[in-house]
C-alpha cells in the first residue's frame, strides 16, 4: 500500500513555534489512504499542535504540508470540505437534542435537505439510539455523546477525519465500541488520524508514530515497532523512548 | 444563505432554551424602570429638616407653617437649643436645622436686613444645594408676602427683585423620569446587544464548540451573521418593549417620529453587537467578558450624561466622550423622544454613530480569526 499515489496527507519539514518555544520540530511524515494512522505522544508532545495545524484550524510556521491533495497554505477551504474532525473537548451543543446537533452540523457543510433527514434517520437506527434522539446531548452519558460526537465527525463523509484523543475520560468497553466504529468507518474507506495517550490503542492502529518532545522518535506498524526495540508492548516501546 | 439558517435556527432554539437569558431579556426593563423611576431618583422630596424658633412671633409661625407646607421638606419643630445642630446633622435626623432667631420679625419690618441661620447637611452636595435653594425661596417669597400687606411700609422700599419667569422647554414638569427613561432605555440596549453578544460567543470558546464550527467549511461572513442578527432583531424587540413600559407605565412623551427612533436603535444595535465580537475576539472565557464590560460599561453609562449634563463635564471628559459609544445613542434618543427632533436636527450625531457603528463593526469582524 505504500505507493505515493495513495497517500492523502504529505508533511514535510513541519515547523510551529509559539515564540521560543517548538511544539513542532520539523516532522516529515505520510499518511496512505485508508489507513488507521496513530499519533501517538506524552501530554504536551505537540499532538494536539499538529493536528490541529493538518485540520486547518492553526497555521503552521514553516514547511509544506498537503492534505487530501490541497495545501493548508492557499487551499484551506477545500481541505475544510474534506475532513472530519472531533476534538478531546467535547463538542456538541449540550442545549440542543442528538437530531437537532446532526442537523446544525450537516447543514452548515452544505448537505441538501432531504439528504440530512435521511442519513440522520439512518444513523439514529445504525446506533440504534431511537430512544434518545430528541433528548439533549447534557442529558446523555459520556460514552454515548463521544460515540455521537464521531458520527457527525463523518456525517459528510469526509476522505480523512482527524480525532484528537477521542476515547479520553470513557470506561474500556466504551472504547472499545468506540474502535469498532473507528474499524468501520475505516472499512468505507475513511483515512482515520488519531492521537492517543493510551498505548493499548496504538495496537489497533495500522501504523503508529511515537512524538517525543515536539519530534517524531519512532514511526512503523506496531509489530515492527516491538520487534525493532525488542519489547512485547507498545507501552515500553514509549517508555524506551521517553526515557532516553 | 441556507447555512446561514441552520446557525439562525440553532441560535434562537438555544436562546429560547436558556432558562435564565431568556427571563432577564423582559425582566431587566421592568425592573429597571422601576429602580431609576422611583428609588434611585434625583428629585428631592420629603426631606426631614428641623426648626428651632427662638422668635415666636406670628412671621416665624408663618415660616414654619409654609415650610410644613412645602412638598420638599417634613418638618419637625425642636425645642430650641444650640447644642442640638450637630446632634440632629450627626445622626441623620434632619438634612438641615433652620434656626430663627429672636426679633425676626421686628428685623423683618425694620428692613434693616433680617437673617436667619441655616444648616445644612452637604455630604450629597447635590441634595444640599437644591435643600438650600428651596428653602431661601420659601424664605424670600414670605418676607415679600409680608412686607407688602403691611400697610407701614412702602412697596418701593422692598429690596428690589428682579422678577424671573421661566419656561420650562421639552419636560415642563421638570419632571426627573422623562429625563431618565430614555437612559434607561439606551443602557437596556447596550446591555443586550454588547453583553449578551459577547457571552454568547466566547461561550462557544469555553464549550469548545467553536473549533468543531471552525473545521468546517463554513464563510467567517455566514458564522458572524448567523450568530450576530439574533442579538440585532432581539435588540430591537426588547427596545419596542421597554418603550412600551415607558409609555403605559410613566406616561413617557413620544414627540418624534417612531420611525426614526427605530433607526437610531437598529444602528446603534450594530455599534453595541460590534463590540460584544470585538471583546470576545479577545476574551477566552465569560468571566473576563463580564470584567472587561462592566468596566468599560460603568465608565462610558457613567459619562454618556445620563444622570448628569454633558456639557458641564470639564473639557478632558467631553473629549473622552467622543470614543463614548453610549454618548451619541443617549443624545438621539432624548432628543427624538422629548424634544420631537427630525433628523435634521441630530444628523451630526446620526452620522458619527453610523461611521462609529460601521468602523467597529469592521474591526472587530477583521479581528475574528477561523484559524489561529
Amino acid at each position: 500500500m505504500n505507493n505515493n499515489n495513495n497517500k492523502i496527507i504529505e508533511v514535510r519539514n513541519l515547523v510551529k513555534r509559539f515564540g521560543n518555544f517548538v511544539a513542532n520540530d520539523n516532522l516529515s511524515f505520510d499518511v496512505y489512504k485508508g489507513e488507521i494512522f496513530g499519533f501517538l505522544g506524552a501530554n504536551g508532545a505537540g499532538k494536539t499542535t499538529a493536528i490541529k495545524i493538518l485540520s486547518g484550524l492553526s497555521y503552521p510556521s514553516s514547511g509544506k504540508i498537503m492534505v487530501a491533495g490541497y495545501d493548508v497554505y492557499k487551499q484551506r477551504n477545500k481541505i475544510k470540505r474534506s475532513i472530519g474532525y472531533m476534538s478531546q473537548k467535547f463538542s456538541l451543543y449540550e442545549d440542543l437534542t442528538v437530531r437537532e446537533n446532526i442537523h446544525f452540523y450537516a447543514g452548515i457543510y452544505g448537505l441538501p435537505f432531504k439528504q440530512i433527514q435521511n442519513r440522520t434517520n439512518e444513523l439514529i437506527e445504525e446506533l440504534g439510539i431511537q430512544e434518545m434522539a430528541n433528548k439533549m446531548i447534557a442529558d446523555l452519558p459520556l460514552g454515548w455523546r463521544q460515540k455521537l460526537a464521531f458520527s457527525v465527525a463523518i456525517f459528510h463523509k469526509p476522505k480523512i477525519v482527524f480525532l484528537d484523543e477521542p476515547t479520553s475520560g470513557v470506561d474500556p468497553i466504551t472504547r472499545r465500541q468506540f474502535w469498532d466504529m473507528i474499524y468501520r468507518s475505516a472499512e468505507k474507506g475513511i483515512t482515520v488520524f488519531v492521537t492517543t495517550h493510551y498505548m493499548d490503542e496504538a495496537e489497533y492502529c495500522d501504523r503508529v508514530s511515537i512524538m517525543v518532545d515536539g519530534k517524531i522518535e519512532a514511526l512503523d506498524t506496531p509489530t515492527k515497532l516491538k520487534e525493532n526495540f525488542g519489547v512485547n508492548l507498545i507501552e515500553d516501546v514509549f517508555i524506551k523512548l521517553a526515557r532516553k | 444563505m441556507r447555512v446561514i439558517y441552520y446557525i439562525l435556527q440553532k441560535e434562537f432554539k438555544q436562546i429560547f432554551r436558556n432558562r435564565i437569558m431568556l427571563p432577564i431579556i423582559f425582566v431587566i426593563p421592568f425592573v429597571q424602570t422601576i429602580v431609576f423611576v422611583y428609588a434611585a431618583t434625583l428629585e428631592l422630596k420629603n426631606a426631614d429638616i428641623s426648626i428651632m424658633d427662638y422668635d415666636k412671633s406670628s412671621l416665624s409661625k408663618r415660616l414654619i407653617s409654609d415650610f410644613e407646607a412645602s412638598p420638599f421638606f417634613e418638618v419637625s419643630k425642636i425645642v430650641p437649643n444650640n447644642n442640638a445642630v450637630s446632634d440632629l446633622l450627626l445622626k441623620d435626623k434632619a438634612k438641615a436645622v433652620i434656626l430663627i432667631p429672636q426679633g425676626f420679625e421686628k428685623d423683618v419690618l425694620s428692613l434693616d436686613g433680617a437673617a436667619i441661620q441655616i444648616n445644612i447637611n452637604a455630604i450629597d452636595g447635590q441634595s444640599a444645594g437644591l435643600i438650600n435653594v428651596y428653602i431661601q425661596q420659601i424664605v424670600n417669597s414670605l418676607a415679600i408676602k409680608y412686607l407688602s400687606s403691611d400697610i407701614n411700609v412702602q412697596i418701593n422700599t422692598i429690596p428690589a427683585n428682579a422678577e424671573i419667569r421661566s419656561r420650562f422647554w421639552y419636560n415642563p414638569g421638570l419632571n426627573f423620569k422623562y429625563y431618565i427613561l430614555p437612559g434607561i432605555l439606551v443602557i437596556l440596549v447596550t446591555m443586550m446587544g454588547t453583553f449578551l453578544t459577547a457571552l454568547n460567543l466566547v461561550r462557544e470558546k469555553e464549550m469548545g464548540t467553536i473549533e468543531q464550527i471552525n473545521v468546517t467549511p463554513i464563510k467567517k461572513w455566514q458564522f458572524i451573521t448567523g450568530k450576530l442578527l439574533p442579538f440585532w432583531i432581539i435588540g430591537i424587540i426588547v427596545m419596542g418593549f421597554g418603550l412600551l413600559i415607558g409609555r403605559l407605565l410613566y406616561n413617557m412623551p413620544f414627540e418624534g417620529s417612531i420611525s426614526l427612533f427605530f433607526l437610531a436603535t437598529a444602528i446603534y444595535l450594530i455599534l453595541a453587537i460590534g463590540l460584544g465580537l470585538l471583546v470576545s475576539d479577545y476574551a477566552n472565557t465569560q468571566q473576563q467578558v463580564m470584567f472587561l464590560l462592566f468596566f468599560f460599561f460603568l465608565v462610558f453609562v457613567l459619562m454618556s450624561g445620563i444622570f448628569t449634563s454633558e456639557e458641564s463635564m470639564p473639557d478632558w471628559a467631553q473629549a473622552v466622550n467622543r470614543i463614548n459609544p453610549i454618548y451619541y445613542f443617549m443624545k438621539i434618543i432624548r432628543a427624538i423622544l422629548l424634544k420631537g427632533a427630525e433628523l435634521k436636527n441630530i444628523l451630526t450625531e446620526m452620522i458619527s454613530m453610523t461611521v462609529y457603528s460601521i468602523l467597529v463593526m469592521v474591526f472587530a469582524v477583521w479581528k475574528y480569526r477561523k484559524t489561529h
